[in-house]
């Protein structure tokens, strides 16, 4: 097992490392610095030698390999930079919103699994009963929802027509604040998860061994139990780690609409206000938050499947 | 004839297509005597593993029993409930597949798999039903079994994984055990092996072998009784000297000239193996008249035109052939 | 759901979308920019606005009908970008194999570790608003699908003597590649891209939505729902209308892909991963 995850976190290295050359390439190399955008804004007006002293203070002079290399070596020992805008460290800053953007994301993940989960095991195991093309026609439903426009619509349902829960923002961090946006964020997810549950369950029921099982003479809901339930997990599994990725991209938006104190809408923030070493603490924050998230799911793979430790 | 373990009576399987329904197998009689093994023959698709798997009461959509009966000691059982064809399965009819790599579920010890046969028709708990897994592995002949039964199907070989197969099916000392091309999918050295450990376990148990094959030679090696079914029917059934000395119908004979023979090598020299020529028509292409007109040798008008009725060979046999003289 | 069905509602919705963005002058009601009059500022939806009225009196419903062309375009150009990247480093890695495929496998990993939206936000970023960014971000960040199927594909047949047939044959890489290898993935491909499409759609909303896609006086579904969020609840319908436009258009696509898949992939080499 330990085996396994050293391997695994040495598998990350190298995509880490080439996700922070995108990140620093693409904000690096391509037109426009930020101290130009600010001038191009109209929000400030700079004196042409205080830009220069600006550019000289952040390095943006230096010639683009010497930079990679700081950058990298900074972004090693967990310096990712000073905030153009608060000057502030960026660790800080982006620190300061991990928590929240974790919470949104599980709490949406858990709802998925909740529901989406149970959803599609029924459906594959009475097909084309009732219960199965309502959950099905639900589920490409629920794929096709742009989940701010959903977050719109519940917050003008439950939050400004029927006053339950508050329309947005963090408030104390409480649960009331949460639901609305985990929700939002959670039905794209969770109509996956009862499709690709569904179908793996199907899967599996068309499988010999459970044939084998039925010839052993066991009731239906024991072959479920027995053979059933571990085998479509594990393809059950799959499809949670690779749905973090597009969760987390929906997240910017969501957080956005509920002014949630995460790490979209610092990113977003940061994006208009041309922050860029914010913008790309965020992304790699993000990024490194879904790699772990996929080696976790590796893991679980290799307590749920005998087969994989000896691959 | 009321001794007989297992009667098949007109067994007919209905496979529902589209916008008809074809008997995929039909007219199917035959009849297994207590602790014997009787041999069903013939190329893939002629309709013999749905008919193990009807015998289980395992077929499944668009397959399904569409007449006939079943009579297991006495018992009707083609009508049975699914709640007492649960009790018969595995306790009193138990099956072997082809595929040991995928018949065995991945995820799960192969201790545990054997074990739950008797959790499930001896009501023994978990830690007693992984002893009596752990001495089944034993008769099984699977070296080490105090600690094989703790391994996973993709541990054990093709051959290993076919040994806990049998493990599983007799482990409650079944009646009649199905076995449904249990060697096919196994190298050629160990299949000797599987079938002497099958028949040998058999023996000693007092189960019936209903053996599946398209290998004939095997199947009348093993088998007192051989039935050959072609397109759906059995064609002919005699008992297994008679079939090798004397088949009746030609595509019996096909079947034996292709079997390779060790001593005649020398005598017809490198000539190749004669192969039957054609294929097995799909249900839907069932020919008019007899249905191997089409790839028999000495098919006359008559075949093209009447399918043949059952003709009583001595020893409870029967061929179906308009030629059969 | 019945295959045969989700084609027909599918190809039926994604019709009605195909021909809003073909005829939008036609049946428009108004100029979708131009036509502010301030005399009909948010007007509940009527016979005369079926789905109302902005605050600057713009009719929605000629808004949503020009902003078809907006996701239409997105979609299909971005899915067309997306493809044609994808089956060219698919096939080319899976054929010449080596190095080339290690930086391929390497590039496809990078990509799916980058979750999609936030790599097309970064390139909106840096590009600025507008059509031509859309199109360049979303274009560029959705290839792994089509590029995992086309290579995987083109190892199957290479391991079956395919390639290795014609090229005794004489035929060239080249002609290889695409005579013989590309029209062996063409239906997993097709069925891949129009869901990608669906997905690309949705995105284009949200970068919008976000400020970062099509700027407002411009109509696109996205950029309509960002002006509506501070009107939700003095007008409700202004967010209403454009998000069921997205859903159904979004949702003909997925249905289609859906009916496709159980006519191009019967094996299904296209679950759907994201």
């Amino acid at each position: 097992m330990l085996l396994v995850l050293g391997r695994r976190v040495a598998n990350i290295v190298p995509t880490l490392a080439a996700v922070i050359a995108v990140i620093f390439l693409l904000f690096s190399v391509l037109p426009g610095s930020f101290i130009s955008a600010m001038n191009e804004d109209g929000r400030t007006t700079m004196d042409p030698a205080v830009m220069d002293r600006m550019r000289k203070e952040m390095g943006l002079d230096d010639p683009l390999p010497q930079r990679f290399v700081k950058y990298l070596a900074n972004t090693a020992i967990g310096d990712l930079g000073t905030s153009f805008r608060t000057k502030e460290p960026v660790t800080k800053l982006v620190g300061n919103r991990l928590w929240p953007s974790l919470k949104l994301v599980l709490a949406a993940m858990a709802v998925a699994i909740a529901i989406g989960v149970p959803l599609g095991f029924i459906a594959a195991l009475k097909p084309g009963s009732a219960i199965d093309t309502i959950s099905m026609v639900g589920a490409i439903s629920g794929l096709s929802l742009s989940q701010f426009w959903l977050g719109l619509m519940l917050m003008y349902l439950f939050a400004l027509k029927l006053q339950w829960l508050p329309s947005f923002g963090y408030g104390d961090g409480g649960l009331r604040y949460l639901i609305l946006p985990a929700l939002a964020l959670g039905v794209g997810p969770m109509a996956l998860l009862a499709r690709t549950t569904r179908a793996a369950v199907l899967e599996v029921l068309n499988a010999d061994f459970v044939r084998t099982a039925r010839s052993k003479g066991m009731s239906e809901s024991r072959v479920v139990e027995w053979h059933v339930l571990r085998n479509a997990l594990v393809l059950v599994v799959t499809t949670i780690g690779l749905q973090f990725g597009s969760l987390m991209g929906a997240a910017v938006v969501v957080e956005k609409l509920f002014s949630w104190p995460g790490i979209g809408s610092l990113l977003v923030d940061s994006v208009f206000q041309r922050d860029i070493p914010t913008v790309q603490g965020c992304i790699l924050l993000i990024v490194t938050f879904f790699l772990a998230i996929n080696t976790l799911v590796d893991m679980a793979y290799v307590a749920i499947d005998p087969r994989i430790r000896y691959r | 004839m009321s001794d007989a373990l297992l009667r098949v009576d007109a067994l007919r399987i209905a496979l529902a297509s589209n916008r008809t329904t074809y008997n995929a197998v039909e007219e199917v009689s035959f009849e297994i005597g207590r602790g014997e093994a009787f041999g069903l023959v013939g190329e893939s698709g002629c309709g013999k593993s749905i008919t193990a798997l009807a015998l289980m009461g395992l077929l499944r959509q668009p397959l399904s029993l569409a007449g006939g009966r079943i009579v297991l000691d006495g018992e009707e059982i083609q009508d049975a409930s699914p709640a007492e064809m649960r009790r018969l399965r595995g306790k009193r009819i138990a099956m072997i597949f082809q595929e040991p790599m995928t018949a065995l579920n991945p995820l799960s010890p192969v201790g545990r798999q054997i074990a739950e046969m008797y959790v499930l028709h001896e009501g023994m708990g978990w830690t007693e039903a992984m002893d009596r897994a752990e001495e089944a592995l034993r008769q099984v002949r699977v070296p080490s079994p105090e600690r094989r039964i703790r391994d996973y199907p993709h541990q054990l070989s093709g051959g290993m994984r076919q040994r806990v197969m049998i493990a599983i099916a007799l482990a409650c000392s079944p009646e009649l055990l199905v076995a449904d091309e249990p060697t096919t999918a196994l190298d050629v050295t160990v299949q000797a092996e599987i079938i002497d450990l099958m028949a040998e376990l058999c023996a000693a148990k007092g189960t019936a072998i209903l053996m599946i094959s398209h290998d004939l030679g095997l199947v009348a090696n093993m088998c007192r009784r051989v039935a050959v079914m072609y397109a759906g029917r059995i064609v002919e059934a005699q008992p297994a000297e008679a079939i090798f000395a004397t088949p009746r119908h030609p595509y019996t004979r096909g079947l034996i000239n292709s079997l390779p023979r060790l001593g005649e090598r020398s005598r017809r020299g490198r000539q190749k193996l004669q192969e039957i020529a054609g294929t097995v028509p799909s249900i839907a292409g069932y020919p008019a008249g007899c249905r191997f007109n089409p790839r028999c040798p000495e098919a006359t008008d008559v075949c093209l035109a009447v399918p043949p009725a059952a003709t009583p060979l001595p020893a409870d046999g029967l061929v179906r052939c308009h030629h059969h003289g | 759901m019945n295959g045969g069905l989700s084609l027909w509602i599918g190809g039926g919705l994604v019709a009605v979308a195909l021909f809003a963005a073909a005829a939008a002058p036609l049946i428009a009601i108004t100029d979708p920019v131009m036509g502010a009059n301030l005399m009909n500022a948010e007007l509940p939806p009527s016979l005369e606005f079926p789905f109302g009225t902005d605050a600057q009196g713009r009719d929605i419903y000629s808004r949503i009908v020009y902003g078809a062309r907006v996701s239409l375009t997105v979609g299909i150009v971005s899915q067309i970008c997306n493809s044609i990247i994808g089956v060219s480093l698919g096939l080319s890695a899976g054929y010449w194999g080596g190095w080339w495929d290690d930086l391929v496998s390497g590039l496809t990993n990078l990509m799916l570790a980058i979750p999609s939206l936030i790599f097309a936000l970064a390139i909106m970023a840096i590009l600025g608003p507008g059509l031509v960014s859309l199109l360049i971000a979303l274009g560029l960040t959705n290839w792994s699908y089509s590029c995992r199927l086309a290579r995987a594909q083109v190892l199957s047949l290479k391991s079956q003597g395919y390639v290795q047939a014609a090229r005794i044959l004489g035929y060239g890489d080249l002609r290889i590649m695409f005579t013989q290898l590309l029209p062996n993935i063409l239906g997993p491909l097709i069925v891949i891209a129009t869901l990608g499409m669906g997905g690309a759609i949705l995105a284009e909303a949200a970068l919008s939505f976000l400020g970062l896609g099509i700027r407002p006086p411009f109509p696109s579904w996205g950029s309509m729902l960002s002006e509506a969020r501070d009107q939700i609840t003095t007008a409700p319908w202004l967010s209403v209308f454009p998000g069921l436009a997205i859903f159904f258009t979004v949702l003909g696509l997925n249905l289609l892909g859906d009916g496709l898949r159980d006519i191009l992939d019967p094996q299904s080499t296209t679950r759907r991963g994201a």
